[in-house]
């Protein structure tokens, strides 16, 4: 073991480290530690003692300097003068607007070559020995100190702060509270607090007079015949109300961030819930397609396992099984919307979601 | 010590011109608009002191003006940005010259963005380098603060500045997140969306915020606006406010430097802000901006006009935030589903909640308490302006990789999707190893870096000892082949053997005379135990007195007569990992 | 692909009711259907062509009578359009088992062989037939309405397909190691094809539900973003916010780490 096993700690509670460099014991006439062998002697360059070499650095630098004004010029050149819609080819990366990467180069290289001329000046040209700037504690002086805090302590009192309490607590009372109106004003006033409406879709017949509301295409809008949906088909489904809010143009997207639902056939023997089975028609399911994690869209569905996957987390939704996650960050499977057909044979929605869709929140189970 | 005015062989060249120029400074009187300003202000004295300041060199001592100066083009280029750019979400027929999208319902703030994509002359560029410049601007803080933290640049007097920088590496990435949902495309849209369901995930009052934030139901047409004032105004505000209180203490303090032959705890070796730095720093601001506007240039960055308008509906696979925020998505990623549970009729979403809301400010308290935390244990209040070499503090190097492991789990998480396309395995089990690794990663991080570094103390020590390699192979007389070992000169070793060396806290008294605990002794216990943690293995610089002995079983300085006890000795001079 | 192939639909149901389905549609076409004897004669070779090919590369996993194995799955109806698009992408015959056949560049058969197996195929069962042109030509950009029509294949390729296929059709990653492929580059026909079929992981998109003329105008979105030249440069393979974040981390950093140790060595 090294002698550090020699010097004995520090017989307190507090503070019981000794740095090496603390307990300083001798051995013979070494020390303890070595010493800091200064600054190493100054290595001149080749521009300190060539004037060749000055000379060259010197039209190095110039010239930096002279292809930055060169392509400040090609800039302003190809500004006017290269056509917006006109383009190059560049083998690996394809056909390329000419005027964004010629202005990019020119307005990069103008920029760069002042950088690297400034550098390579300083780096030369510039004195370079090493200067040497000592260090003062950062602390104040104990009698500045007790001077800044006398200031304080005298112009308190001349102010009669400590003989006049009732202006200390007035005073006080009245800046916390000042900014109480600001920030009531902004709370009280930044939105409608109609949190009720996080449970509401557009699927509700109500939005369409007590009616079955009918399935359409997303974005076509055209209604979906039961016949339409062949076996193994995705439709992406807006309900029929929506085209009330596309005609009025008003919260279009609003309606849509909550009434988007996917439409699947699979084989109906492969629909393992009854729930399931019987808001079906002939293996036809619809599903909200509004992840129940943070609410991206759960798009992606996959024909041969009947997973449907969410692009933004990885959760995955078992179609079979009414939707259940089997992978991923969610925990609530999709809500189903129960379809039948109407008299003229098109996929309607008679009763709305009969849960919350979307991501959890709060108050979702009351 | 040497000096800007000491005389050059070079300046011999200009030896007729000295006395001029020597006559000249003499009468130089400051006139002029200086002189006038001068007089109302008596700046000169702050200026000729600014002037005269010195700055260590170092290339890691850069990153903190990458960040800088990308920090400064962004605010530059958002300027140019603001002129056309339209902070509203009223939908309309888009009718510009992209001709994918014409008659595509788009919002206002689309439209616009993909006005300045497409028909404004060169703005493409500018917002091609402002995106760029902000997410190096994010890499290089996030570069900035490993430097500082591996070399422990945050120790007393610096403690303060650290934490002002953990600030702004939380508010850059919150502006960078403001910035990246304002042009409504599809992505942002569905990062927007994803952040709805974060804050609804909050319990007793995430749908109030929700509707708060959003001004009603999601979307609605306010988050755009309200995104585009805190993006523009309050959050460049706040960055420009902090990051000018972190310079002026970099210059109050002067800066840190790395120790070596000459460079002491009591001063700072490097070159004058005037002329040199002015050049270096003022140089290399141009370097950055051209290099990002080269890349600008050449490689396309967020090409909203493909995404299309933001609309709920759609989705795009490889919904992704930039990758400053890539944790957070990560974390959500990796949490699984069955921490949502419903108690007394309320939702509580812990599948989402810590790893979106409070993630962030856990991990930069955390960050933002490191000082104090080290400070705590080593019980150090001396000031400290050279900086360690990460090797010389193996806890802390450790920690630092074990925490920069966690976050590349998260990280790498947030691009599985990406990871399994491109490497063909399965999302599935890139997500179930990432949550395995999520555990164990960051210790065995910890104990591998830690290791490493003893080993590189110990190879350190070795060098000292017995010299570096010199290539040239000896020849005995007896066959065997040995190595020459050159001695290193003194400012060579120096480097080596200038760290001074923590010892562990030892508690010597848990009871007080009456035989009671003391309560001030278990807090000490802690701290012991955390003593331990970061310095109960160690490996100490070489002392004069070892080298001495080592250098006497070598015979002379040099050792150039390599003898058969020194296998032997090698190994008794070896022991220098101390357990206590 | 054992338990690919079970969960598909029920075999015997299928295969029965496919077979009263042939004998009733078959019979009535041959009696209703305009005779022309060489061109029956011609398409009956076609078709003994297509099974004799069949039998000698499909049926080892498809079963000898295209019914299906355990190793591949059924082929009654699913038409001569599958048959091309799976052969003519290099996707079957498959090499070996796998959880999705990847499209490769070297085709094993004419396209006339991979006609006449598709006329096989077709001949068992109904099944949707390999596209008119008349929507697979791509509609190009110039005029309002073809403009119009290229942005709305662009509202239809936004909502069905970018969701798995990535904004730019560049692929995306699905479930357990199986992908959805780019789509740049990839002809016409087959686009259509992989719609109105479904192959492997894909769902089907009939012409019931995205119209010919929808299908023709997402085509054209597509080869208008494909051909459109890149208005910022390098794509970085539009992969979104991870390829430029990796970018940014090795490329931009790196360069300006570069010129920073440029700047802190000392000059010679």
């Amino acid at each position: 073991m090294t002698e550090h096993e020699n010097g004995a700690p520090a017989q307190s509670t507090d503070l019981a480290h000794a740095s090496s460099s603390g307990a300083l014991t001798t051995r013979g006439a070494l020390p303890e530690r070595f010493e800091n062998p200064g600054l190493p002697p100054h290595v001149y360059r080749a521009a300190d003692v060539e004037p060749q070499a000055a000379k060259h650095a010197e039209r190095q630098v110039a010239t930096l300097f002279a292809l930055s004004m060169v392509a400040t010029l090609v800039f302003l050149v190809t500004y006017f003068a290269i056509p917006e819609e006109s383009t190059f080819f560049f083998p690996g990366v394809g056909t390329i607007n000419t005027l964004h990467v010629a202005l990019g180069l020119s307005m990069g290289f103008s920029l760069f070559l002042i950088g690297i001329g400034a550098v390579h000046w300083a780096k030369t040209l510039m004195p370079d020995h090493e200067i040497v700037e000592e260090r003062h504690l950062q602390r104040s002086t104990d009698e500045q100190r007790a001077s800044a805090v006398n200031v304080v302590v005298e112009g308190g009192r001349s102010a009669q702060l400590d003989r006049r309490p009732l202006l200390k607590y007035t005073l006080g009372g009245a800046l916390g509270l000042f900014a109480l109106p600001f920030a009531f004003q902004l709370v009280g006033s930044l939105g409608p607090v109609t949190v009720g409406e996080l449970k509401e879709t557009i699927w509700d017949p109500e939005e369409n007079d007590g009616k079955p509301i009918r399935l359409m295409r997303d974005p076509e809008m055209t209604p979906i015949k039961l016949s339409d949906v062949t076996q193994g088909s995705v439709f992406h489904v807006m309900p029929e109300t929506l085209q009330k809010y596309l005609d009025e143009g008003r919260h279009v997207l609003e309606a849509k961030a909550k009434a988007a639902v996917i439409l699947i056939r699979i084989d109906p023997d492969l629909i393992k819930v009854k729930k399931a089975k019987d808001w079906s028609v002939d293996g036809v399911v619809a599903y909200s397609k509004i992840c129940t994690h943070v609410g991206c869209a759960v798009g992606l569905y996959e024909q041969t396992t009947h997973h449907l996957l969410c692009p933004c987390h990885q959760s995955t939704f078992d179609l079979t099984h009414d939707c259940a996650v089997i992978f991923g960050p969610a925990k609530r499977p999709l809500p189903q919307l129960k379809i039948t057909v109407d008299d003229a044979g098109y996929l309607v929605a008679p009763e709305g979601f009969h849960e919350p869709v979307g991501p959890s929140f709060w108050e979702r189970a009351r | 010590m040497s000096t800007i005015n000491e005389e050059r062989p070079a300046d011999a060249l200009r030896a007729h011109d000295a006395a001029a120029r020597r006559d000249h400074e003499e009468t130089r009187p400051l006139g002029g608009i200086a002189g006038w300003v001068d007089d109302r202000t008596g700046g000169t004295k702050g200026v000729s002191t600014l002037m005269k300041k010195v700055f260590p060199d170092h290339w890691s001592f850069m990153l903190g003006e990458i960040a800088m100066y990308s920090m400064i083009i962004c605010l530059l280029t958002g300027v140019f940005l603001t002129f056309w750019f339209i902070p509203s979400m009223t939908q309309s027929p888009y009718d510009g010259s992209y001709v994918p999208l014409q008659g595509v319902m788009v919002s206002d703030a689309y439209r616009s963005t993909l006005d300045i994509s497409f028909d404004i002359r060169g703005g493409l560029l500018i917002r091609q380098i402002h995106h760029w410049a902000a997410l190096i601007f994010v890499v290089a803080v996030f570069c900035h603060m490993a430097r500082v933290f591996f070399t422990g640049a945050f120790r007393k007097p610096r403690e303060i500045n650290w934490v002002f920088g953990t600030i702004l590496s939380l508010l850059a990435c919150i502006e960078g997140f403001a910035g990246y949902s304002l042009p409504d495309d599809l992505l942002s849209g569905t990062g927007i969306r994803a952040m709805n369901g974060f804050v609804q995930s909050i319990p007793v009052i995430g749908s109030y915020m929700a509707y708060f934030i959003f001004g009603g139901a999601f979307p609605g047409e306010l988050i755009i606006p309200r995104l585009y004032s805190l993006h523009i105004l309050l959050v460049p505000a706040a960055l420009v406010g902090l990051f000018t209180a972190h310079i002026l203490l970099v210059f109050l303090q002067k800066h840190t430097q790395y120790p070596g032959p000459g460079r002491t705890n009591n001063n700072v070796v490097g070159y004058p802000f005037m002329p040199v730095y002015i050049a270096k720093a003022g140089g290399f601001f141009f370097i950055v901006f051209g290099v990002i506007a080269l890349i600008s240039a050449v490689v396309s960055i967020n090409p909203i006009w493909g995404y299309g308008p933001y609309d709920p509906s759609p989705i795009t696979a490889g919904s992704q935030p930039d990758w400053y925020m890539g944790f957070a998505d990560g974390a959500l990623r990796l949490l699984p589903g069955f921490l949502e549970f419903v108690a007394f009729g309320f939702t509580f979403s812990m599948n989402i909640f810590p790893g979106s809301i409070l993630l962030l400010p856990i991990m930069w308290t955390i960050i933002g308490i490191y000082p104090f935390v080290e400070k705590w244990v080593t019980g150090d209040d001396r000031e400290h302006h050279l900086l360690d070499r990460p090797r010389n503090a193996p806890a802390r190097t450790g920690i630092g990789v074990a925490g920069i492991v966690l976050y590349s789990v998260l990280f790498f998480a947030a691009g599985n999707d990406l990871m399994a396309i491109k490497l063909h395995l399965s999302i599935n089990d890139i997500t179930n190893t990432l949550r395995v690794l999520f555990f164990i990663g960051p210790p065995i991080a910890y104990w591998i870096t830690k290791r490493i570094c003893l080993s590189m103390q110990q190879y350190d020590r070795d060098k000292v000892l017995h010299g570096r390699e010199t290539g040239t192979i000896w020849r005995h007389a007896n066959g065997e082949f040995e190595e020459i070992h050159a001695p290193l000169t003194p400012r060579e070793r120096w480097h080596l053997v200038q760290q001074e060396v923590q010892e562990p806290f030892v508690v010597t008294e848990t009871t007080d005379a009456h035989g009671v605990a003391n309560p001030v002794a278990r807090k000490d216990q802690w701290r012991a135990k955390l003593s331990h943690f970061y310095f109960k293995d160690r490996v100490d610089p070489v002392t004069p007195a070892e080298l001495e002995a080592a250098h006497h079983a070598h015979g002379p300085a040099l050792a150039t007569e390599p003898t058969e006890t020194e296998a032997a000795e090698t190994e008794a001079s070896e022991p220098a990992i101390e357990r206590h | 692909m054992k338990a690919l192939a079970a969960r598909r639909r029920h075999p015997a149901a299928i295969a029965l009711l496919i077979l009263v389905g042939l004998l009733v549609t078959g019979g009535a076409y041959s009696f209703a259907a305009p005779k022309d004897a060489n061109a029956s004669a011609a398409a009956a070779d076609t078709v003994a062509q297509g099974k004799t090919l069949f039998l000698a590369n499909c049926a080892s996993c498809h079963g000898t009578g295209a019914q299906g194995t355990n190793e591949g799955p059924s082929l009654y109806g699913v038409g001569a359009a599958a048959v091309d698009f799976q052969m003519s992408t290099g996707r079957m015959p498959m090499t070996s088992p796998n959880v999705q056949a990847p499209a490769q560049q070297d085709i094993k058969f004419t396209s006339d062989q991979i006609a006449a197996i598709a006329a096989f195929v077709a001949s068992l069962a109904p099944g949707p037939a390999v596209p008119d042109q008349q929507y697979t030509t791509v509609i190009e950009p110039g005029t309002q309405e073809n403009n119009e029509a290229i942005a709305r294949g662009g509202e239809i390729f936004r909502v069905n397909c970018a969701m798995c296929h990535n904004f730019a059709g560049a692929g995306g990653a699905l479930t357990r190691g199986k992908y959805a492929p780019p789509l740049q580059g990839i002809d016409p026909v087959h686009i259509y094809e992989a719609m109105v079929t479904g192959p492997q992981s894909m769902p089907v998109f009939s012409d019931t539900n995205i119209k010919p003329a929808s299908k023709q105008q997402l085509i054209s979105y597509l080869h208008a973003i494909e051909n459109r030249p890149e208005q910022g440069g390098m794509t970085l393979g539009n992969l979104g916010p991870v390829s430029e974040g990796l970018f940014a981390w090795t490329f931009g950093i790196g360069i300006l780490i570069g010129c920073a140790i440029w700047l802190g060595k000392k000059a010679a």
